[in-house]
């Protein structure tokens, strides 16, 4: 039994989620992570994905945000979404118009560089769109 | 001097308009709550967001990475201010409020030699600062087709604030909207987002050792450049959505005000309208009896 921690998952309209849990997956920006209790604190910024929360009780939700980052440090863990969702309220018409915007910021794009970006954040929303269609 | 008719017509009308106040004040009062749970709900993620700022500014420290939209262009001759106010009218003095003291800042700062822009959200502060200042209003939102709230609608915002700002437009951005202190009291406020205020609680993060030791992931500088304009977002959606609990309170208020006012007024009214019937009553009688002396 792995200790709990506290996490709090934190959206502009809202407060999500904010309870004990064993352990979160975070979709970083430089890669996935587990993050535990007494974890080193780290902030990094999130991108699209899932997060996956294994709660102390044992159940896991999953929760689908769209950017944002992470405030980790030993006692707990923040995540601030610039959107979250419960995985099983996904809206797939939101999702369908949030990779349009993408696609148009990305054809819009007037230098390399946030091409580059647009692209980046587009391929990261059709990973995410592919990873939730079997669900 | 009205007639009976008169007067009765006159009850009707206002007592009829006090049922539309009433019902007014009562919707207000529905919105109002829902506003305020709005608010409420966000103001956990804006106060992370304070300290999470607070933590990597520290930890930059006034470090030459930090983004031009923390530390300003170091100058301030241009200043853009964002004047929030309500879309709709009949919430008292809610709109002209906050467009005064827009207004008085203004002033001000044309008397200091400054150039100022505008950008307008919500159609009442643009009625009223169109009168004066016509020439200095870059662009104005408009949220009335906005049911809910979201966060989309203040990221747009500034989103627009952060594109005028890249491109050297201004200088010194200001917010203006009306702080929600209670359902009476609304405090029209001020509040300056670029270059950003820097968070006075920096001596307390400082205190406890654990926010020292931070690992960051991409670089702070990247984390910060990918933050502020995030922040700015949240200001925005934060005093947006005081403004509309603000508004809602101001807009009971008033209708509740007007709603009594329409009482005493029916009141009044109907004092004279019996009055008047007693008089023509004790007039008539007056005229039979004299009439059967007469004879």
């Amino acid at each position: 039994m792995a200790e709990a921690f506290k996490f709090e998952l934190v959206s502009p309209e809202r407060l999500l989620v904010s309870e004990q849990v064993e352990s979160v997956v975070i979709p970083g920006a430089e890669g996935e992570m587990t993050v535990m209790a007494h974890h080193a604190p780290v902030m990094t910024t999130i991108k699209p994905g899932v997060v996956t929360v294994k709660n102390a009780s044992g159940g896991e939700e999953r929760y689908v945000v769209f950017g944002g980052f992470a405030d980790i440090v030993p006692a707990g863990c923040t995540l601030l979404a610039e959107s979250a969702v419960a995985v099983k309220d996904v809206d797939r018409a939101d999702l369908a118009r949030r990779i349009q915007e993408a696609k148009e910021d990305a054809a819009d794009a007037k230098d390399d560089q946030s091409r580059s970006k647009a692209e980046q954040f587009l391929s990261q929303l059709t990973t995410l769109e592919g990873a939730l269609l079997p669900a | 001097m009205p007639s009976l008719k008169d007067l009765r017509n006159r009850i009707a009308s206002v007592k009829a308009t006090q049922k539309i106040t009433k019902a007014m004040q009562m919707v207000a009062a529905a919105k109002l709550r829902r506003a305020q749970e709005a608010a409420e709900a966000a103001r956990p993620y804006s106060e992370r967001m304070g300290s999470v700022l607070a933590n990597i500014t520290q930890a930059i420290g006034g470090g030459g990475d930090a983004p031009a939209l923390m530390t300003g262009t170091g100058k301030d001759n241009v200043h853009l201010l964002v004047v929030c106010t309500a879309e709709r009218g009949l919430c008292g003095g809610f709109n002209s409020q906050i467009a005064r003291h827009a207004r008085d800042h203004i002033r001000r700062l044309l008397a200091d030699g400054k150039q100022v822009k505008i950008i307008c959200v919500g159609k009442k502060g643009f009625d009223i600062l169109r009168r004066d200042y016509a020439s200095m209003i870059l662009d104005r939102v408009d949220l009335r087709e906005v049911k809910t709230l979201g966060f989309a609608n203040a990221d747009a915002i500034a989103r627009k604030v952060i594109h005028l700002f890249n491109e050297g437009a201004f200088d010194v951005c200001t917010l203006f909207y009306s702080q929600f202190k209670s359902v009476i009291s609304q405090v029209p406020t001020a509040q300056q987002i670029i270059p950003a205020a820097v968070a006075s609680s920096a001596p307390a993060a400082s205190a406890d050792g654990a926010s020292a030791v931070y690992e960051y992931e991409p670089e702070p500088g990247e984390i910060l450049s990918d933050l502020i304009p995030r922040n700015i977002s949240v200001q925005v959606f934060r005093a947006l959505l005081e403004n509309a609990a603000g508004e809602m309170g101001a807009k009971m208020s008033a209708m509740d005000n007007a709603t009594r006012n329409a009482g005493e007024m029916i009141n009044k009214l109907s004092i004279t309208y019996n009055r008047q019937r007693q008089a023509q009553i004790t007039k008539e009688l007056i005229e039979i009896i004299s009439g059967a002396e007469a004879l």
